[in-house]
C-alpha cells in the first residue's frame, strides 16, 4: 500500500484526453477526472502517493488537490471493497424500504459500513440520493445501479457477486426503465 | 392529458436506440443549420414565444436569460449544461441523457449559437456513470456526422462540446458552484454579482440551463414557439417531464403537460396512490426543497410554477414524492434535513451550523424527545437560515421543515404531549 503510484498507459490515454477538453491554461479543470483515473487504477481508492501524483500532473499544490479528494464524496482515501455497495437512504429511496436494504446489506456485508467483509469482496456504505427516484430503493455496486430493490432481491443482487456471476443492472423487478410498471404488462 | 403528438421525449424509456440513427428517425437534428441560418435573435424570439421556464427548478425565462449574453464576437461565451441531477425525488435528466442525447446535444448547438458560443461543456453527476458513457458515445458520432465540431451542420458555426463528470457533491447543482468545480476548485457557491452571463467560466460570460430546458429547444424551433405556449397554462407553458416517487402503485418518469392537475397525474401515470387516494397524508411536489402540501391542497392543485406557488410550495423540478398515511412526516423530513446537513458546503455560517442543528431537532422531534415549544425555536432557526446565505441552499434546508410545521404542527404536538405525559 506504500509503492508509489504513477499512471499506466492506458491511465495517461485518458488523462490525455480529459486535458484535451480544457483550454491550454485552465488544466486544473481536469483535476477531478485525473483523480477518478488515478482512483480507478488504483483499485477503487486515493493514496497519498495517488493524491500527489495528479497534483504534481497539473502543477497543482498537493493541498489544493487533497481538498478535492475530501469535499466531494466520490473520491476515497481508504480502501474499499472489489465490490462497494453504496446504498441510497434518502426520503424517496427510505419511503420505499431502503431499511430493508441497509438490513440485507448488514447481514451479508458487515454490520458497520465502510468496513470490508470478512472476504474482503464487499463493503457498503449509505449515500445520499443517487438520482433514481422512481426506481426506488436502489443501490450502487461500483458504476452500476441495482433498482426496485427489496430486502430479498438485494439478497439475491448480493448473492450474485459472491457467486461471481452477477445480476444484470436496472431495475430487478425486470421493468423497463423509469416506465411505471402496469404499462410494460399490457 | 398530453397527445401523443405532442409528446418531446418520444423515447424517453429506452424502447428504441439512442444512437444518431435511431434518433433521427425520431426527427433529431433536422433542418438545424436552417434555424442557425434564421440567426441569433430569430431563436431567441422563438424560445421567448414559447413562454419555456428553465427546468432546473428556479423556473426563469429562458429565452430572456439567453438575451442577457453579451454579442460581442471577440468574447468567449460558455454554455454549460447542468446535469448534476441531484435533487431527492428527481431523475428525468437521467432518462434524457441515457435515451435522447442527442435532443440534448442538437439543443446545445442551438442554444450555444444563439448565445454566441463556440464551446459548451456539460456537467454530468458522478454517479451517472453510465450515462456519461452513452452521452460521450453520442458526442463522438454527432462530431464524425460534422453535426458539432468546425462547421457544425455546415451552418459555418464552430461548437465544441465537452463532457465534465462530478463527483458526487449536490451543491455542484447551483450553477456558479457548478462552474467553480468545473474550473478544478471545491464546489463553493460564488456571491452574485457577477451574474455569469457577465463572469461565469474562466471569467467569461456563461449561461448555464439544465438538461430538460436545453433538450427541449430543438423541437420548439421545429414546431414553433407558438405550439409550445399553446400547451399548459399561461406563462407555465410546455411540456414537462414529472417524476413520481414514494407511495404510488407505480411510480414513474412521464412527460405531460404542464398544469396538468396534481391528483389526474398520480392516477393516470402512477397506478394511483398506495391504497387509494383517501390514503394519502401529503405530498412534496417539487423535490426535496419545496415545502409539502397536505392531501387537502392535493385534492385540486395544479402542476405548474405559479399554481404551487399560490399554496407555499413550488414546482422545482417537478419530482413528486408521495406519502400515504402510513408515514412517519417528521421522520421522513429528519431525512431531508440531514440530506441537506451533509450537502452542505460548509461556506456560509448559517447553513453550515444552521443545517446540523435542524437535524439533530427534527431527530429529537421525531424521536418523541421535544417539547412543544421548541417547534417554535426550531422555526424561528429556520428563520435565521433562510435568506442568510450565498446560495439557496440554506432556504432548500429550512423550507421542509417549515411546510411540515404549516401543516401537521397540532398532530405532531399531539403526539409530543401523549409522549410527555405517558413518561
Amino acid at each position: 500500500m506504500t509503492e508509489t503510484f504513477s499512471f499506466n498507459a492506458e491511465s495517461l490515454d485518458k488523462v490525455k484526453f480529459e486535458l484535451s477538453k480544457y483550454p491550454e491554461d485552465r488544466k486544473q479543470s481536469a483535476v477531478m477526472s485525473l483523480l477518478d483515473i488515478a482512483q480507478r487504477q488504483n483499485g477503487g481508492w486515493l493514496s497519498k502517493s495517488a493524491i500527489e501524483h495528479v497534483a504534481s500532473h497539473l502543477e497543482m499544490p498537493y493541498i489544493k488537490v487533497y481538498e478535492i479528494v475530501t469535499f466531494y464524496s466520490m473520491y476515497y482515501t481508504t480502501p474499499v471493497g472489489k465490490y462497494f455497495v453504496q446504498v441510497c437512504t434518502t426520503t424517496p429511496c427510505w419511503l420505499k424500504g431502503s431499511d430493508e436494504v441497509v438490513k440485507a446489506c448488514k447481514e451479508t456485508i458487515s454490520e458497520k459500513q465502510n468496513e470490508l467483509s470478512n472476504d474482503g469482496l464487499f463493503s457498503w456504505m449509505e449515500v445520499e440520493c443517487l438520482g433514481a427516484c422512481v426506481n426506488a430503493p436502489l443501490v450502487q455496486i461500483n458504476d452500476d445501479f441495482y433498482e426496485d430493490l427489496n430486502y430479498e432481491n438485494t439478497k439475491n443482487v448480493l448473492q450474485s457477486f459472491i457467486d461471481g456471476n452477477p445480476s444484470p443492472i436496472g431495475s430487478q423487478t425486470g421493468r423497463k426503465g423509469s416506465r411505471a410498471e402496469e404499462y410494460v404488462k399490457s | 392529458m398530453l397527445k401523443a403528438k405532442d409528446k418531446i421525449f418520444t423515447n424517453l424509456f429506452g424502447d428504441q436506440s439512442y444512437s444518431l440513427r435511431e434518433a433521427r428517425s425520431r426527427g433529431d437534428w433536422d433542418q438545424t443549420s436552417d434555424f442557425i441560418k434564421k440567426g441569433s435573435d430569430w431563436i431567441i424570439d422563438e424560445v421567448k414565444k414559447s413562454e419555456l421556464r428553465g427546468r432546473g427548478g428556479a423556473g426563469f425565462p429562458t429565452g430572456l436569460k439567453w438575451s442577457f449574453m453579451p454579442k460581442d464576437a471577440n468574447k468567449n461565451n460558455y454554455l454549460v449544461v447542468n446535469a448534476d441531477e441531484s435533487e431527492p425525488g428527481t431523475c428525468k435528466d437521467r432518462d434524457m441523457i441515457r435515451n435522447e442525447p442527442h435532443k440534448l446535444l442538437e439543443g446545445c448547438l442551438l442554444a450555444g449559437f444563439a448565445m454566441n458560443a463556440h464551446d459548451c461543456y456539460i456537467y454530468i453527476r458522478g454517479e451517472y456513470f453510465n450515462e456519461s458513457v452513452v452521452l460521450q458515445k453520442a458526442i463522438d458520432e454527432a462530431y464524425e456526422a460534422g453535426l458539432i465540431g468546425k462547421n457544425a451542420c455546415n451552418s459555418g458555426w464552430d461548437f465544441n462540446i465537452y463532457l465534465h463528470r462530478g463527483a458526487g457533491a449536490y451543491i455542484c447543482g447551483e450553477e456558479t458552484a457548478l462552474l467553480e468545480s468545473l474550473e478544478g476548485k471545491k464546489g463553493q457557491p460564488r456571491l452574485k454579482p457577477p451574474f455569469p452571463a457577465n463572469k461565469g467560466l474562466y471569467g467569461s460570460p456563461t449561461t448555464v440551463n439544465n438538461v430538460e430546458t436545453i433538450a427541449v429547444v430543438p423541437t420548439i424551433l421545429r414546431r414553433s414557439g407558438s405550439w409550445f405556449s399553446s400547451l399548459g397554462k399561461t406563462k407555465n407553458t410546455g411540456t414537462k417531464v414529472f417524476c413520481i416517487s414514494g407511495h404510488v402503485n407505480t411510480p414513474c418518469n412521464i412527460e405531460e403537460e404542464m398544469g396538468i392537475p396534481l391528483k389526474e397525474l398520480i392516477e393516470k401515470h402512477a397506478g394511483g396512490v398506495r391504497g387509494g387516494w383517501n390514503n394519502l397524508k401529503a405530498i412534496i411536489p417539487g423535490g426535496s426543497s419545496v415545502p409539502m402540501i397536505p392531501k387537502s391542497v392535493c385534492d385540486s392543485v395544479s402542476m405548474d410554477f405559479d399554481s404551487l406557488s399560490s399554496v407555499k410550495s413550488g414546482l422545482g423540478t417537478a419530482a413528486v414524492i408521495v406519502m400515504d398515511q402510513s408515514t412517519d412526516l417528521v421522520k421522513a423530513i429528519a431525512r431531508i434535513s440531514r440530506f441537506y446537513k451533509h450537502e452542505s458546503c460548509g461556506q456560509c455560517t448559517p447553513c453550515r451550523e444552521g443545517t446540523g442543528w435542524m437535524w439533530r431537532m427534527m431527530e429529537k422531534i421525531a424521536a418523541g424527545e421535544a417539547s412543544p415549544g421548541e417547534i417554535d425555536r426550531l422555526l424561528d432557526v429556520t428563520k435565521q437560515v433562510e435568506g442568510h446565505t450565498i446560495c439557496a441552499l440554506g432556504d432548500a434546508a429550512a423550507w421542509p421543515i417549515q411546510g411540515l410545521f404549516r401543516h401537521f404542527r397540532d398532530e405532531i404536538e399531539e403526539q409530543l404531549i401523549k409522549k410527555i405525559r405517558a413518561a
